[in-house]
């Protein structure tokens, strides 16, 4: 398993580091047993997110796919910014190993998850079509022995 | 940049002098040991001569070893082969959660194929109970598998009152010595082992060499058919350089193991000492005395392991997260979690394996180099915030 250059700079100095002030929407999806958790926090003006900031712990492709996301959604529209698909992150990494792509879902999953709360905090309602929580899916759980 | 290898878990650098043994047969090795022409007596002498020094290393028969590919064909080779040759007997066996995947998988196919198996846990130092061993055993138990040490945590196993228990009922007994040989004392004619796998890289001889010991009388079935190398049990052209290379280390191992465990021992309590004094919220794995002399096994509160180790990388020095064979799959390791470690703590676990090489400046670098590390994942984690 190999990251690329771009994983490796993302993952060394990322970008947007930390908490958004006074955030707007904030998302955090992932499970500490899983090995990832993403928090995503955006600041949002006239329906553009102005700004946006993560906290990962996880591996180097968690972080990097962090990194790179938030650097995506800065300056585009909420709807845009809900565009954005877990292919889209790792091709802008140029790709993540197929163990790892389960990263990109996840940062595809805090954007989501931060927009749905800034939603929820100014409509009242948050998204209508919420993508079914993927991240479990892509473990790949291979049968264990239990101690009996 | 410089280079710090740290994971000697994962593979041992070779020994110099076995690097002088080896060379020759890179040149002139090429005969054919089954040949009776003087090229290959000259490879087939060199066998025996490997055989009875890694024999000698665990206080074996010459003929009671068999050279492997590695430490996992020895593995696959011991379960498998006496799987099949006691078919008739019963379709039981009893293993550990904390065996290495090259037992567990092995057992998962007999599993599918129709055999029982029973796989016992560990305390929280990742120690075999002896007495779930006793009260695990069947009339239709044909074997106990339970490794003699642990490389990920470095736990050495009660493989003494384990192999009691289980000689009492007559029953064949394995153990997966890899992380063990060469680096502690193991006397298979003290302790009743019956069948033992090695491999040499990691007691500083070359990757792709390893062996089984089958004690005298046990039988088990060949799991590479072919020609009658290996005394008919383990068929194939034998790997003329990895074995000299096997029994050169096996050789330095038995001579230099007092000095090379107490000096790599000094190495990794000064590396633990530093760790839990410049660093809050770490664990040690394992066992705090029955333990491999080069193990030290943490896990650092609030970030993965991946990023720390993604982190040293960089800074040149080698080190694994959790197991070196695990840190491809997702899950935290088996070995971590069946000691009852939190799920999420379990994946900040980060192995630091010392070996022969390694000096005081190489754990100075590390005690200087990890503990920024550390701040600044967890500066960047969100679970640190919270606390």
């Amino acid at each position: 398993m190999q990251y690329s250059a771009k994983v490796m700079d993302h993952f060394a100095n990322p970008r947007n580091v930390g908490e958004v002030a006074e955030a707007d929407g904030v998302g955090e999806v992932g499970n500490p047993a899983c090995g990832d958790i993403m928090k995503m926090s955006i600041k949002v003006k006239d329906n553009v997110i102005v700004d946006a900031k993560f906290k990962t712990f996880g591996c180097g492709a968690a972080i990097a796919t962090s990194s790179i996301s938030t650097e995506m959604v800065i300056g585009k529209t909420l709807d845009e910014a809900l565009q954005l698909t877990n292919k889209a992150v790792a091709e802008a990494l140029d790709g993540l190993p197929p163990a790892k792509m389960h990263c990109s879902v996840l940062a595809e999953e805090a954007i989501e998850a931060a927009i749905d709360d800034y939603l929820k905090k100014t409509t009242g309602k948050g998204l209508e079509k919420k993508k079914a929580p993927s991240h479990e899916d892509h473990h790949h759980h291979e049968p264990d022995f239990r101690p009996n | 940049m410089e280079k710090l290898y740290m994971d000697n878990a994962a593979g041992t650098p070779m020994h110099p002098q076995v690097i002088d043994a080896i060379i020759p047969f890179l040149k002139e090795g090429f005969g054919n040991p089954s040949n009776i022409h003087q090229f290959g007596r000259f490879t087939s002498d060199a066998i025996q001569s490997a055989r009875e020094s890694v024999a000698n290393l665990i206080n074996a028969k010459a003929n009671e070893i068999i050279f492997t590919s590695s430490g996992t064909e020895a593995n696959n080779f011991a379960i498998k082969g006496i799987a099949a040759a006691n078919k008739k007997k019963g379709n039981h066996i009893i293993t550990s959660a904390i065996e290495h995947f090259s037992v567990l998988n092995p057992l998962k196919s007999l599993e599918k194929s129709g055999y029982e198996i029973t796989c016992l846990p560990v305390d929280k130092h990742g120690l075999v109970n002896p007495d779930d061993v006793k009260n695990a055993i069947k009339p239709t138990t044909i074997l106990v598998s339970i490794m003699f040490a642990n490389g990920e945590i470095g736990t050495i196993e009660p493989i003494r009152e384990i192999s009691a228990v289980v000689k009492a009922k007559n029953i064949i007994f394995h153990t997966d010595a890899v992380a063990a040989a060469g680096n502690i004392p193991i006397d298979v004619a003290d302790v009743a082992v019956d069948v033992l796998s090695m491999s040499a890289n990691q007691f500083y001889g070359p990757s792709g060499a390893g062996a089984l010991y089958v004690r005298e009388g046990v039988r088990l079935l060949p799991l590479i058919e072919g020609g009658v190398q290996e005394g008919g049990r383990r068929a194939g052209t034998e790997n003329v350089i990895g074995i000299v290379g096997m029994g050169k280390a096996a050789e330095l191992a038995k001579s230099e193991m007092p000095q090379r465990a107490k000096q790599i021992q000094k190495l990794r309590d000064m590396l633990c000492d530093g760790l839990l004094k410049k660093i809050s919220h770490i664990h040690i794995n394992g066992h705090s005395t029955n333990k491999l002399p080069g193990n030290l096994s943490v896990c650092i509160e609030f970030i993965e392991g991946e990023s720390v180790l993604l982190f040293l990388d960089m800074q040149g020095i080698a080190i694994s997260s959790g197991s070196a064979c695990t840190s491809r799959s997702l899950k935290a390791s088996h070995v971590i979690m069946a000691t009852g470690v939190d799920p999420a703590l379990a994946q900040g676990t980060v192995l630091f394996s010392i070996g022969r090489e390694n000096t005081e400046e190489d754990v100075e670098c590390v005690l200087e180099k990890l503990p920024p590390i550390v701040e600044r994942l967890r500066q960047m984690s969100p679970l640190y915030q919270q606390k």
